[in-house]
């Protein structure tokens, strides 16, 4: 049991700490403070990745050969704290190199794999992950989306939902449904492909957070090689675990106001009875809090424990998002309720802390459902940790055409 | 950065868990439980002062193992799971700590090597009644070395030899080594929510008290002994709520309902889950605990309370759980159930209650985030 970092570990953050330092304060000067989902902040994202992948701080568990930076799970832990500390960190490339890319590099041919991660690396291209359709959404394998061979290609048909950032994205991943005489599950395909091709339209979704940041995206005879295929026909939903089990891990710590800013708040506002820091259910609800995000905190470092002895980390990340997105909720809540009247207000200029818990409030919901529902995760749980039975599966044995569809 | 037992510690863990499953199935437990004269199993007693346990980390030139602080929450883990009904966490958390860390060399001396030897009892006597103690509260005195006034409830007060007593001096508070052996201590015995650990009344009329630490600061001495055991205590509460799980997760596998295992039913296992999840926190937040507590870090008071906080929430979530899992037969006294349900108030309460260590925690985050 030790905390502390090692010798090794230590150099590595003190390393990054001063390259850090000099490159974060460069990146500000010429990029300045930007309003998330503007073309410049786009384009300052992109640059600051670029800039990392040039120092070896973009991907570093992955191959130095491939673009990473030949670097320990560790050593991207530490990284990742030193870059928040750093108050830098953009969301755009989570998805893509998070679970897309992996995806490719797991399933794709090595002329593919030559082609696209380094760009990504880079940042030059972003990617998206096109699962979830009205029709299958915690239930992914009873999407409807066809993929038709034609000779040397496939004709896609469909449509995929809540696609995060396809306005933006230059390629994404797609799973669909090229047999639907067997069961569900047995008649997937995974492709990727160009999200600027004509035959692929995007549609922004207005969220109830207010912003744009997912899509509808509809397919009208969108012709891909056969060579764009991931995996073996008819084998798409393997192809699509490996990305929901990157999936796990990568949304597993979330942004967002934790204990110390609501701590900060309840500080300045007045309560019932005295200063709001003072109220003692607030203070009860305060300590969950510090006790669930150290708890996460720890929960993280025990897998990179795990994995640096050389184990497959366990199934904890999976606890990951119940807690910290059900606490993002609640500590929004609270924080909003402590402002009272005022609470009503979102506007940045007048609400305190600049409205980010009236945000974190109008996101909560959508952090709850995103990469897997608390309800799924918690049968991930009970069914793969705990070994517990699966759910009945009534559509199991039944050909996909045949299964009974609701609305 | 290492989060996890060591591969020697992980050893000594499953040596523990082996050596507990021979010396400790429930029928000790109950054998404890079903008796009204024993408050704790004196032949495991024996067994543990053997195996060296009551000496883990206490150095060996006190006669002890001399092992570190890791290697304490393991066997405390392990403690845990079989709800082992002896005072250990009374010798060992409260006053073999208490003592190497706060007493003289001639205190050191005179206790240490006679608790890893299993010849000495200890227990901690803060409480005077219903509420927290707290120094306006705080009855019981000692004048010209002699203590008075009465300890209500001290958990194994009714067995012990020596007591660490919580008491004001010229209106100060003071912590006080007690031989209970002595005249001037009466002990009465009293029914607690956990029949497996003893609970008395120590009336003391003049005992001889030998004060332990710095005079006047006694709150503080005990609330650094109570950060160490926090930590300690954590890891028990850790090792009985994953039995509990355990158990739960056995049972819903066995029983059927409606034509299926119940542990197939969504609200079982979703249930299972919470229940995981605690767990987890918990189990993250008692390594951090062992972390500092092993290294005497700064960060102790801190993690401390966290560990504390979430091993509490966890324990008592997994023992009532389990009970409903169980269904009726969870309500029967022949199922184990309530012995985890009794142990988790047991050990959430004998260190203060989570109430008050959150408000610690959050005095401490105060402090440290004012700038
Ligand atoms: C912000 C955001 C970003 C997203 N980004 C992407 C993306 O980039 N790419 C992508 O492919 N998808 C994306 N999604 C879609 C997301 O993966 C799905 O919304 C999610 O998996 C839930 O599916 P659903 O919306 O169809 O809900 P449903 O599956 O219809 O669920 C409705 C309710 O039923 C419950 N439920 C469903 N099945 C079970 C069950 N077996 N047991 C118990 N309860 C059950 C759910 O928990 C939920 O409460 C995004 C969603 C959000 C909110």
């Amino acid at each position: 049991m030790d905390f502390n970092d090692s010798p090794e570990e230590a150099a590595y953050r003190e390393k990054a700490r001063t390259w850090l330092a000099q490159s974060a304060a460069a990146h500000r000067a010429k990029w300045g403070e930007l309003k998330p989902n503007t073309p410049e902040h786009m384009a300052a994202a992109k640059d600051w990745q670029a800039t990392k992948a040039g120092a070896g701080y973009a991907c570093i568990t992955w191959p130095a050969a491939i673009g990473g930076g030949g670097g320990t799970p560790i050593q991207s832990v530490i990284f990742g704290q030193e870059e928040t500390k750093a108050g830098l960190g953009y969301g755009y490339f989570t998805i893509g190199l998070g679970m897309c890319v992996p995806t490719v590099m797991a399933f794709a041919d090595s002329d593919t794999k030559k082609r696209f991660v380094s760009p990504a690396v880079k940042g030059d291209e972003i990617w998206c992950q096109l699962f979830s359709e009205p029709a299958g959404g915690s239930d992914v394998a009873a999407l409807r989306t066809r993929a038709v061979r034609d000779g040397d290609d496939w004709v896609i048909n469909g449509q995929k939902v809540w696609t995060t950032g396809a306005h933006y994205c230059d390629y994404g991943i797609l799973l669909t449904r090229t047999d639907p005489d067997v069961p569900k599950h047995k008649g997937l395909t995974m492709f990727w492909i160009d999200m600027r091709d004509t035959a692929v339209e995007c549609r922004p979704i207005h969220q109830m957070s207010g912003g744009r940041e997912f899509n509808e995206v509809y397919f009208t005879d969108l012709r891909v090689k056969d060579s764009q295929r991931l995996g073996e026909v008819g084998d798409g939903w393997k192809v699509a675990l490996v990305t929901l089990m990157n999936e796990r891990l990568a949304v597993g710590g979330s942004a967002g106001p934790n204990y110390r800013e609501i701590m900060k708040l309840a500080r300045q506002l007045s309560g019932t009875t005295g200063p709001a820091l003072k109220d003692q259910a607030f203070r009860e609800k305060l300590a969950d809090w510090y006790v669930q995000s150290e708890g996460l905190k720890f929960t993280r470092f025990r897998t990179m424990t795990a994995l640096s002895r050389g184990q497959t980390p366990g199934p904890e990340s999976s606890i990951g998002k119940i807690i910290s997105a059900n606490q993002l909720q609640e500590l929004a809540n609270t924080a909003v309720e402590m402002e009272d009247q005022y609470g009503i207000l979102v506007d940045p200029d007048q609400a305190p802390a600049e409205a980010v818990f009236q945000q974190s409030l109008m996101w909560a919901p959508g952090l709850r459902i995103a990469g897997g529902t608390d309800e799924i995760l918690k049968n991930i749980i009970a069914e793969r940790v705990l070994g517990l039975p699966g759910d009945v599966r009534v559509d199991k044995d039944v050909a996909f055409k045949d299964m009974p569809t609701g609305r | 950065m290492d989060f996890d037992y060591s591969d020697d510690q992980k050893f000594l863990k499953d040596e523990a868990r082996k050596f507990l499953a021979a010396h400790c199935d429930v029928a000790v437990v109950r054998g404890v439980l079903d008796n009204a004269d024993r408050s704790f199993d004196e032949k495991l007693w024996k067994g543990v002062a053997e195996q060296g346990w009551l000496g883990a980390s206490i150095p060996e030139e006190h006669g002890g193992l001399g092992l570190g602080r890791v290697e304490l929450c393991a066997i405390a883990e392990e403690l845990g799971r079989v709800v082992a009904p002896i005072p250990f966490a009374s010798t060992v958390y409260f006053l073999a700590e208490g003592v190497l860390a706060h007493g003289t060399d001639g205190q050191k001396a005179a206790i240490l090597p006679r608790i890893a030897a299993g010849q000495l009892i200890g227990c901690l006597a803060t409480s005077e009644g219903p509420g927290v103690v707290g120094p306006a509260t705080l009855t019981t005195r000692v004048e010209g070395g002699k203590l008075f006034g009465t300890k209500i409830p001290v958990t194994d007060g009714d067995v012990a030899d020596t007591a660490l007593v919580l008491a004001s001096e010229g209106g100060r508070p003071g912590l006080y080594l007690v031989d209970l052996k002595q005249a001037g201590v009466a002990r009465e015995t009293l029914k607690s929510l956990d029949p497996t650990r003893g609970v008395a009344k120590l009336t003391f009329d003049g005992a001889v008290a030998e004060r332990l630490g710095a005079a006047g600061a006694g709150f503080d001495i005990v609330q650094a002994i109570l950060d160490r055991a926090a930590v300690l205590l954590a890891f028990e509460q850790l090792g009985g709520a994953d039995r509990c799980l355990e158990m739960a997760k056995e049972y819903a596998l066995g029983r059927y309902a409606f034509g299926r295992v119940i542990a197939g039913y969504q609200a079982i296992k979703h249930k299972l889950a919470d229940m995981y999840v605690k767990n987890e926190v918990a189990r993250s937040n008692a390594y951090y605990g062992a972390w500092a507590l092993n290294d005497d870090a700064p960060e102790l008071p801190i993690a401390a309370a966290a560990a504390r906080i979430a091993a509490s929430e966890a324990f008592w979530f997994a023992s009532k759980e389990s009970i409903q899992v169980h269904g009726g037969m969870g309500f029967t006294w022949d199922v184990d159930c309530h012995l985890y349900y009794r142990r988790s108030r047991q050990l959430s309460l004998v260190a203060g209650a989570p109430k008050v260590w959150k408000e610690r925690l959050v005095s401490q985050l105060e402090q440290k985030n004012a700038a």
